[in-house]
């Protein structure tokens, strides 16, 4: 650093740069020595778990144990009971189907952006993301419109297309979840060593055979975290699907309509149903995640047989066209396409005076808009910076079962509770948790708890699998090198992991800008995605701010576009060797 | 058959020209090493045959197939990589009979197979350990034994032996090679260790910074250093700088420092030119006291180390140049620190170079 010295100025000046420099250096070495007491080890990772219970697993289920009388309600009718049942199973089986189609339609399109050479695969690596952009909401009513509605693709048939249902709530859902598979897979491979494929390569086996039975099985932590996130998302998103279920009902919607029928009603009804519902589909879940987390690792992946002939024809063109083509069709078609159409009056109303209006905050939508716009973003970027910090510890206690094996697998367990409790009552047992805790406490605090305990699964999922990736050798062996644990971890886990942890952060990011449901049951405060539930019309076509398709059109469009560049900009500037 | 023919072959990363302009004749059948310093592109170049990564110019040709199109799963190969790359989530055994499984050979023959070369290559225990559970000479020998059990005729070998200690690795040597015979392999084999590659090759391309310095038999790269680089990098030359006094019907005479004069059997360089003999230490000829003798200058004896085969001397020579000569321990009288004695080198021993323009330090250096 040059820094003139034949000044008093200059030479203070690089004193203290030096002293700095110095201080800092000094400072990182005190801390890494003080990572190598066991007293400090074992308070960060004891801290991670007590944060995890206080913060993010506690709230939203107690308030469905404090309400634990309220299911002799339920359980006393037998009329609701079997729909609540009935509901649940639908939830399941919907779950489950949509997870392994958006596996297997998710691991063609991740191939080609993690593999692909072009530049332009960082546009299409971003447009991955914009169904999780969308708020959920205005996520169901564009899939309405485009799949049900006259003006949508129906006018290509001439009659509905799709309506409401459990096949359009099938779309939803795999559309939604699209991009976490994507998003997880793409770290995945971004962080694989070629060199086991190359060896398979070499050994004879053409590129399908060679990432079938050997990528595919050594990504396979990563494959079952995809799968858990797609399947608890499944279980408990709300919001949108209420847009498209018409009569159709899973666990979710039979909350939300038992809610419209009779919380001014009967409102022990209503509870009971939130907590009946909600504590079925917690802990089948529970259970289900548990059999992955012990079976999981065991179970081998069918590499024993091969198809030589086949899999050949299939690893060269133009089967890979075919393939990469029908990848890019699909998402295009059924993912992309769907999700934005809420938005496309945005260009016409560009036409319009709906423009000037939104740019000058004109009316009651455009007067709340912006300030809505910085509030989510500001929100989500806090939430992801503490997400990482209190997500880190907690994803490596896991990967290297730092508190032994059970302890391991009840936590990897219960980091996916968040996920699955259905958003509508995520929100009412959060606001009522906080507020009985803190009565006092603000309003942004009580949004940022909320939305940390909604988005921490995603960042804690995608960073265990990547770290148990990582050979424990390559720490053994900076550990011998004398480096302290927390050296270890800044020198060895932070780089390799890289990818992953810009993948969870990016999924936690978007959760957080997009989430409505628990949102709008927990805060007072306007987000964007409440802004827009209040303009979207409800089944009854009415709506709580007036305002023209055009500018429901803007307000997504507007939301869609500025998160879109912020995620593309990330993904340039952290460019390197890749995209994530 | 596979001979690889490589032809004017260059591969660039960004600005770096990790191989430039090789071209190479590996004929069937041959035991071949690509031996140098690190960052000399020795390991591209075996990727470059592999099939791993492309040539941005030049042709490969493997049997009398251009293969620069051809990927790697259809180039007939077997190749052994560094660290070893044993599948982690198979045993030894699935590993092994991977490359016959994706080949589709059926139960009966991969079974064969895979006992056959685990028998060559004498490791029939743990055959369902994990590889995380063998010791590195167990890992090695697996991947030689699933590169061996895919039947390719060409088997491309990266620092095999590398990570194994040094007795383990000198007898795996000489067994890698006897396979390879004993198939009738063509095997190119890349390593940094010379006595490795001196000791089990029938030709060796010694390369730097991308090129190749010299091609030749063991014999003939010792005996017939091409260039100064060789004549460093393989054995060991004391290097002596001087000037072509006169050139006549023998040979060129070269005036040393301190005005030594000392005949060599070089014909090619001009009067005046600025050169530099390289003459192996085991050449040298000492005596006690003083004698006249061709090529003789007078010496003291700075330093002596048994080396237990040989004694080494380190020399100051009249002039002030140092040398070392190098003599076996039981055959010959021993000589004393201090000693004065006279050393004397036969002209058909010393090699003559042109002086390097880059110097000799940057010459010869090896990063």
């Amino acid at each position: 650093m040059q820094i003139r010295k034949d000044t008093a100025f200059g030479n203070m000046r690089s004193e203290i740069w030096a002293d700095g420099l110095l201080l800092s250096k000094k400072f990182t070495e005190a801390l890494d020595r003080l990572s190598s007491k066991n007293v400090v080890k074992f308070g960060v990772y004891l801290t991670a778990v007590i944060v995890f219970f206080a913060l993010i697993l506690l709230p939203p289920i107690l308030g469905i144990i404090f309400k634990w009388s309220a299911m002799q309600q339920i359980l006393s009718q037998p009329e609701y009971m079997t729909r609540a049942l009935n509901s649940v199973e639908n939830s399941f089986l919907i779950a489950l189907f949509v997870s392994i189609i958006d596996i297997i339609a998710g691991l063609p399109m991740a191939w080609l952006v993690a593999r692909g050479k072009s530049k332009w695969l960082n546009v299409l690596d971003t447009l991955c993301d914009i169904p999780f952009i969308v708020p959920t909401t205005a996520l169901g009513y564009s899939l309405f419109l485009f799949w049900s509605k006259e003006n949508g693709i129906s006018a290509l048939f001439g009659k509905t297309l799709i309506s409401p249902g459990w096949l359009l709530v099938m779309l939803l859902h795999f559309t939604f979840s699209y991009p976490v598979v994507v998003r997880v897979i793409v770290g995945a491979l971004l962080d694989y060593k070629m060199e086991y494929e190359q060896a398979s390569r070499t050994l004879g086996a053409p590129p399908f055979i060679a990432s079938r039975t050997v990528t595919l099985s050594i990504i396979k932590p990563s494959l079952i975290a995809a799968f858990i996130l797609a399947f608890s998302r499944s279980i408990s998103e709300t919001g949108a699907t209420i847009m498209v279920a018409g009569t159709f009902e899973n666990g979710p919607t039979f909350i939300w309509n038992m809610q419209e029928e009779f919380s001014k009603v009967n409102p022990a009804i209503y509870e009971g149903s939130i907590v009946f519902a909600s504590f079925l589909l917690i802990a089948i879940s529970c259970i289900i995640f548990g059999i992955i987390r012990i079976f999981g690792p065991k179970l081998k992946l069918p590499i024993k047989r091969v198809w030589p002939s086949l899999e050949r024809k299939l690893s060269y063109s133009p089967a890979v066209t075919a393939r990469n083509s029908t990848a890019l069709i699909i998402f295009l078609a059924i993912v992309l396409t769907p999700s934005l159409f809420v938005a496309l009056p945005a260009f016409q109303a560009l036409f319009t005076d709906t423009l000037p209006n939104a740019l000058f905050g004109r009316g009651e939508l455009w007067s709340v808009y912006w300030h809505s716009l910085i509030l989510s973003y500001f929100l989500g970027a806090v939430v992801t910076v503490i997400n990482v910090i209190i997500g880190l510890p907690m994803a490596i206690l896991i990967a290297r079962k730092k508190f032994g094996t059970w302890m391991s697998t009840a936590l990897d367990v219960l980091v996916n509770v968040p996920l699955i409790v259905p958003s509508i009552a995520l929100g009412v047992s959060l606001k009522f948790f906080w507020k009985e805790t803190l009565a006092f406490i603000p309003e942004m605090l009580l949004l940022i708890f909320a939305h940390l305990a909604i988005t921490y699964p995603y960042f804690v999922r995608s960073m265990s699998a990547a770290i148990e990736r990582i050979s424990s050798d390559m720490e053994d062996a900076a550990k011998t090198l004398g480096a302290k644990p927390l050296a270890v971890f800044r020198t060895i886990i932070l780089p390799l992991t890289k990818y992953s942890i810009l993948s969870g952060a990016v999924m936690v990011f978007t959760r957080s800008v997009s989430e409505t449901g628990a949102t709008k049951a927990v805060t007072t405060l306007q987000t964007a995605p409440l802004v827009i539930v209040d303009i979207v019309p409800k089944a009854n076509g009415s709506q709580i701010i007036p305002a023209t398709f055009l500018d429901i059109g803007l307000a997504c469009g507007f939301l869609i576009l500025f998160s879109f560049m912020i995620l593309l900009a990330l993904r340039l500037v952290v460019k390197g060797k890749g995209r994530y | 058959m596979p001979d690889v023919r490589i032809v004017n072959v260059t591969k660039k990363f960004g600005k770096i020209v990790a191989v430039n302009n090789v071209s190479l004749h590996i004929y069937d059948k041959e035991y071949f090493s690509l031996l140098g310093p690190s960052g000399c592109g020795k390991t591209t170049l075996l990727r470059l045959i592999a099939g791993l990564i492309k040539p941005d110019e030049g042709e490969i040709y493997i049997g009398d197939k251009l293969v620069n199109d051809v990927p790697p799963e259809n180039r007939d190969i077997g190749f052994v990589f560094q660290t070893f790359a044993l599948f982690p989530h198979m045993n030894a055994w699935d590993n092994v009979t991977y490359g016959p499984r994706v080949k589709g050979f059926n139960g009966e023959r991969t079974k064969t197979i895979g006992h056959e070369v685990l028998e060559m290559v004498r490791l029939h225990e743990r055959l369902d350990a994990f590889p995380n559970e063998l010791s590195g000479g167990m890992m090695q020998r697996i991947a030689v034994a699933r590169a061996l059990a895919a039947g390719a005729k060409l088997l491309l070998l990266d620092e095999p032996l590398g990570q194994l200690d040094a007795k383990v690795r000198d007898e795996l040597r000489y067994e890698i090679r006897r396979m390879a015979k004993d198939l009738g392999l063509t095997a190119i084999h890349v390593t940094h260790d010379q006595s490795e590659a001196m000791a089990i090759s029938d030709r060796i391309a010694i390369m730097k910074k991308g090129k190749i310095m010299q091609v030749g038999t063991p014999q003939e790269l010792y005996m017939k250093p091409a260039n100064i680089f060789v004549a460093h990098f393989v054995g060991e030359s004391n290097f002596l700088e001087g000037y072509t006094s006169t050139v006549n019907v023998k040979g060129a005479t070269v005036e040393l420092r301190g005005g030594i004069k000392v005949q060599t059997v070089e014909k090619n360089v001009k009067l005046g030119e600025r050169v530099l003999l390289a003459v192996r230490p085991e050449t040298f000829t000492i005596e006690k006291g003083t004698k006249k003798n061709e090529n003789s200058i007078l010496g003291t004896i700075e330093r002596v180390t048994f080396e237990g085969t040989d004694v080494r001397y380190e020399i100051r020579l009249e002039n002030q140049d140092l040398v070392v000569a190098v003599k076996p321990s039981l055959t010959e009288e021993w000589f004393n620190m201090g000693e004065k004695v006279t050393v004397s080198f036969p002209p058909e021993r010393i090699h003559v170079f042109k002086y390097p323009e880059i110097g000799l330090r940057e010459e010869i250096a090896v990063e």
